[in-house]
């Protein structure tokens, strides 16, 4: 992954690059659309790339830096979306959701971070494909809960949200979700998760807390699953329990294999690569939907760590300075 | 004194093997202890037992005065207590530096929110552990690779850093499982060295698997023979080359051509 | 139909029926599991597949102006639909599971999702979403007995799997093929030695599988005449829990697992007086199951060697 001290350290961005980068990506997305450069469509799509890479970057550190197993991501992201939808049409007042926007979106994703627990337990005794059917099971029940509830819609769905999501929302939430990934994902806290893809039982006997850190992954995942699922529903302005069926789950592993797995720029590009493919391939109609599962396949079997596989771009690593603290801890003293 | 760990009548069956039946042993502080036998006797059971990887059908584990026979491995760990492995298990994709700092993992413990906003006592304990973490690898002749894959390492360099990785967190029981196995004469000399340095430097009480004899003989103050799941001696090295029962245990399993390590190798 | 008892054996009656279908797939997703340990998410979508062919060869032969007898049309109809899905499940196992057989589990558990998905969208973009109406072969007859009523076509169904399972059965416990099969879910390793050809055994426990799903499929049409491309998901979640609860890997297990889920089924819109709760119950009793007994009510525990 990393070379040696001097060649790692040349490419990596520090703090200030990060502020920023992120203040202009900002900028662009309230420029853009405000100034009538980009017109609705090209908004939308770039809204989907960008709630597609909070799910890719999501689903990334259970399957690809925990190498645990969660196809059943889009019941994480139900939770979050009904949430969330429920606290800005039925529990707020109307005229305030502008501003109770991010409070339901968090709402929604520490709700979806709860039901991460119920699949963090059974991962502590079963791995491969026995969490995967507990995690699927766990989509299902979901789909099938939600479709109970006459309250929300039941099988019809739920609508009457503003349309609160817009593109500046969307890249916050992007740049929110990549930095806390990267920040967890290096530190103790990030190699202790990587430690269990790598040798789960090596890392219990070098005293990593495997279950408090599944607990960490399983609900930090799910937590920002949810986000997405808020801003989703925002977007759309109508969810039904059928919008988070396997499908969708499928539809995510497919950008976090595209992409790479173990990868933050991996499921960056995953994630955009196959958003803009799927909208490239309206025109297929129902055609368009046997590709997905067909770029599966064909990925397991001929790059099954996907495009970056387990490799980073260098800057989104931190500096060498920033991972040891050298800069900071000698400015303070 | 109290003594550091002390495992009163363990037994463990796989299936209908009993691979270990009623172990005792006592290391007091400072003890270096070898086990041996010949191949399957349930030397690595034990370690296995003391360790958690297992739970012991019967018997007691007390360490550092705590009865930990119930506790989980990483709990186990995180008391003062390390081990490597027989066929050696590193994270292979991470670098060689991880691999070290993994071993420290439950010795710091910044919260949640600190690790996300990047407190100045994060980078503190952060660096700290990275310095650590380089002085070890140096010491065992592996500063140069700090950021290469483990993967990439040699046979040996592997071994030494499984041994790094555990002596990180400074534990007070160290668990070697065949550490010189597939070395050569030079590297075991080195090993067998480097080992009565760090039980010196660090106040380590080591218990020792080891096929070959000169380095237990070298090594340990008393050594603990095993045969078929049962200890059939424990006391003096020395005494144990000569004793009946333990010649028998290697030699009749000798004769199948079974077992490749004679008791009497260097 | 007043007398309690008969309103038991008449639900009874329907449990069978469907524990039937579902016995059928559980087989297929058991024997795999039993060979390869390896969850072949894609067969339920493999009995879809086999209702469609089902039907398609039932309006074929019913279109000849042959006047063909109904028992020719019902049996060409199964040994049609069969021997295709056998053909598609041999073609899936050897393009796709078959490259992964070295790979992390993780791969081949993923690629049997995106498999399964394939099949589904891929009816789906052929034949258009629309729900189809499966022709009657067999003119149903009403009979009733002590105030139990049936009809001719759940006797079939009942009579059809029996059949096709004291086969299945036989030949697992009595034919050298058989003894193969178990002798490589015992160890895949040393059976090469022993000169069987894995790869032939593998590709015939597919075939096997793959063709009782089919079948399945047909009876299914029989009993439930409306197909759509997405029914493989649920049915196929249903028998795959069958397989589960009887202990994976377990042939007999795979039978009684597909009738307790088919009782499960009727039994729970009775007794919780609404019928959409079954999915809710159905999964909950696979996650309970899993969490307490993790590797299935059968399954052997592996221990992990250091
Ligand atoms: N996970 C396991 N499952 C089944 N049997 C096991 C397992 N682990 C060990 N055994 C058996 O238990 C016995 C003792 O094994 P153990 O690994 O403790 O021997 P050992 O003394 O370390 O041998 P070696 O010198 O070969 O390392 C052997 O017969 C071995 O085959
Ligand atoms: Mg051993």
């Amino acid at each position: 992954m990393k070379k040696s001290n001097q060649a790692s350290e040349r490419g990596r961005l520090g703090g200030w690059y990060w502020t920023l980068g992120s203040l202009a990506l900002l900028a662009l997305a309230w420029l853009l659309p405000a100034s009538g450069i980009m017109n609705l469509y090209l908004q939308q799509v770039l809204m989907y790339v960008g709630i597609n890479i909070i799910l890719t970057l999501s689903l990334n550190l259970v399957n690809g830096y925990m190498g645990e197993f969660s196809v059943g991501h889009a019941g994480f992201m139900a939770v979050g979306a009904y949430v969330a939808a429920i606290l800005t049409v039925a529990v707020f007042p109307r005229a305030w959701g502008p501003v109770v926007f991010p409070l339901a979106l968090i709402m929604g994703g520490l709700a979806a971070a709860l039901a991460g627990l119920v699949v963090a337990f059974p991962s502590f005794r079963t791995r491969g494909d026995y969490l995967a059917i507990v995690t699927l099971a766990f989509n299902m029940i979901v789909k099938s809960i939600l479709e109970n509830i006459n309250a929300v819609g039941g099988p019809r769905g739920y609508m009457g949200m503003s349309k609160l999501s817009n593109l500046v929302w969307v890249v916050f939430w992007v740049l929110v979700t990549l930095l806390v990934l990267r920040n967890v994902i290096y530190s103790n806290l990030g190699r202790g998760i990587i430690a269990i893809r790598e040798d789960e039982l090596a890392a219990n006997l070098v005293s990593v807390n495997t279950p408090r850190l599944k607990i960490y992954a399983f609900c930090l995942s799910a937590f920002f699953a949810g986000v997405a699922g808020g801003l989703y529903a925002h977007l759309l302005q109508f969810i039904n329990p059928r919008s988070f069926s396997i499908l969708k789950s499928t539809d995510m592993l497919v950008m976090v294999y595209l992409g790479g797995i173990g990868s933050l720029a991996g499921s960056i590009l995953g994630a955009s690569l196959y958003t803009i493919l799927m909208e490239l391939l309206r025109p297929l109609e129902l055609w368009r939907w046997v590709v997905g599962p067909l770029l599966l396949v064909l990925l397991m079997i001929f790059r099954p760590t996907g495009i970056m596989g387990l490799k980073e771009v260098r800057w989104l690593q931190p500096t060498a300075s920033e991972e040891t603290g050298w800069g900071k801890v000698a400015r303070r003293s | 004194m109290m003594a550091l760990l002390e495992v009163t009548n363990i037994s463990h069956t796989f299936g209908g093997l009993q691979a270990l039946a009623d172990f005792n042993v006592t290391l007091n502080d400072g003890d270096l202890v070898g086990l041996i036998g010949p191949n399957g006797a349930g030397k690595t059971t034990v370690f296995n037992l003391i360790s958690g990887v297992y739970r012991p059908d019967q018997g007691r584990i007390v360490f550092a005065g705590q009865d930990i026979t119930l506790w989980p491995s990483y709990r186990r760990m995180a008391a003062g207590m390390s081990r490597t492995f027989q066929n050696i298990r590193l994270f292979k994709d991470m670098s060689v530096l991880d691999n070290v700092r993994l071993g420290a993992f439950a010795h710091y413990t910044y919260s949640f929110w600190q690790i996300v906003g990047r407190t100045a006592s994060f980078h503190l304990q952060e660096r700290r552990l990275t310095q650590e973490a380089l002085a070890m690898l140096a010491r065992f002749g592996l500063a140069g690779s700090a950021q290469a894959p483990a993967r990439n390492l040699s046979y040996g360099e592997q071994r030494r850093l499984e041994i790094a990785r555990a002596l990180i967190s400074r534990p007070k029981l160290l668990l070697l499982d065949e550490p010189a196995a597939g070395m050569n004469q030079a590297e075991t000399l080195e090993l067998v060295a480097l080992l009565r340095d760090l039980h010196r430097e660090f106040a380590l009480t080591i218990m020792l698997i080891e096929h070959h004899m000169g380095v237990v003989l070298d090594l340990c103050q008393r050594v603990q023979v095993l045969d078929f799941g049962s200890t059939i001696f424990a006391g003096n090295p020395q005494e144990a080359q000569q004793h009946p029962q333990v010649l028998e245990a290697y030699l009749g399993k000798e004769e199948n051509g079974e077992h490749g390590h004679a008791i009497a190798e260097p | 139909m007043s007398c309690p008892v008969a309103i038991a054996l008449q639900y009874l009656l329907n449990a069978l029926q469907l524990g039937s279908v579902y016995a059928l797939i559980a087989l297929g997703y058991s024997m795999v599991y039993g060979i390869l340990t390896m969850i072949n998410f894609a067969h339920g979508d493999i009995f879809m597949v086999g209702a469609y062919l089902a039907m398609w060869a039932t309006l074929f032969l019913l279109g000849l102006p042959l006047n063909l007898p109904i028992i020719f049309i019902f049996l060409g109809s199964l040994l049609f639909t069969m021997t295709l899905t056998a053909a598609l499940g041999v073609s899936i196992e050897r393009l796709a599971y078959r490259p992964l057989r070295q790979a992390p589990k993780v791969s081949a558990v993923i690629t049997a999702l995106g498999v399964g998905l394939f099949l589904e969208n891929f009816t789906l973009a052929t034949i258009g979403p629309e729900p189809r109406q499966v022709p009657a072969i067999i003119p149903v007859q009403q009979y009733s007995w002590g105030g139990v009523a049936f009809t001719n076509v759940q006797l079939l169904i009942l009579v059809v799997s029996l059949i096709l399972m004291v086969l299945l059965d036989t030949l697992v416990r009595r034919t050298l093929t058989g003894m193969a099969m178990r002798a490589i879910s015992y160890n895949r390793v040393i059976v090469p030695l022993m000169g069987v050809s894995v790869d032939r055994i593998i590709s015939l426990t597919f075939a096997i599988g793959s063709a009782i799903a089919g079948a399945g499929g047909l009876l299914y049409g029989l009993a439930y005449p409306v197909l759509d491309p997405y029914m493989g998901i649920r049915i196929g979640w249903w028998a795959f829990i069958a397989a589960v609860v009887g202990g994976i890997g377990n042939i007999r297990g795979a039978v009684l697992g597909g009738y307790v889920l088919g009782t499960v089924e009727i039994f729970t819109p009775v007794l919780l007086a609404s019928s959409t709760y079954r999915d809710s119950v159905a999964f909950s009793m696979l996650l309970i199951l899993l969490i307490f007994k993790p590797t299935g009510l059968l399954g052997r525990p592996t221990v992990e060697k250091v």
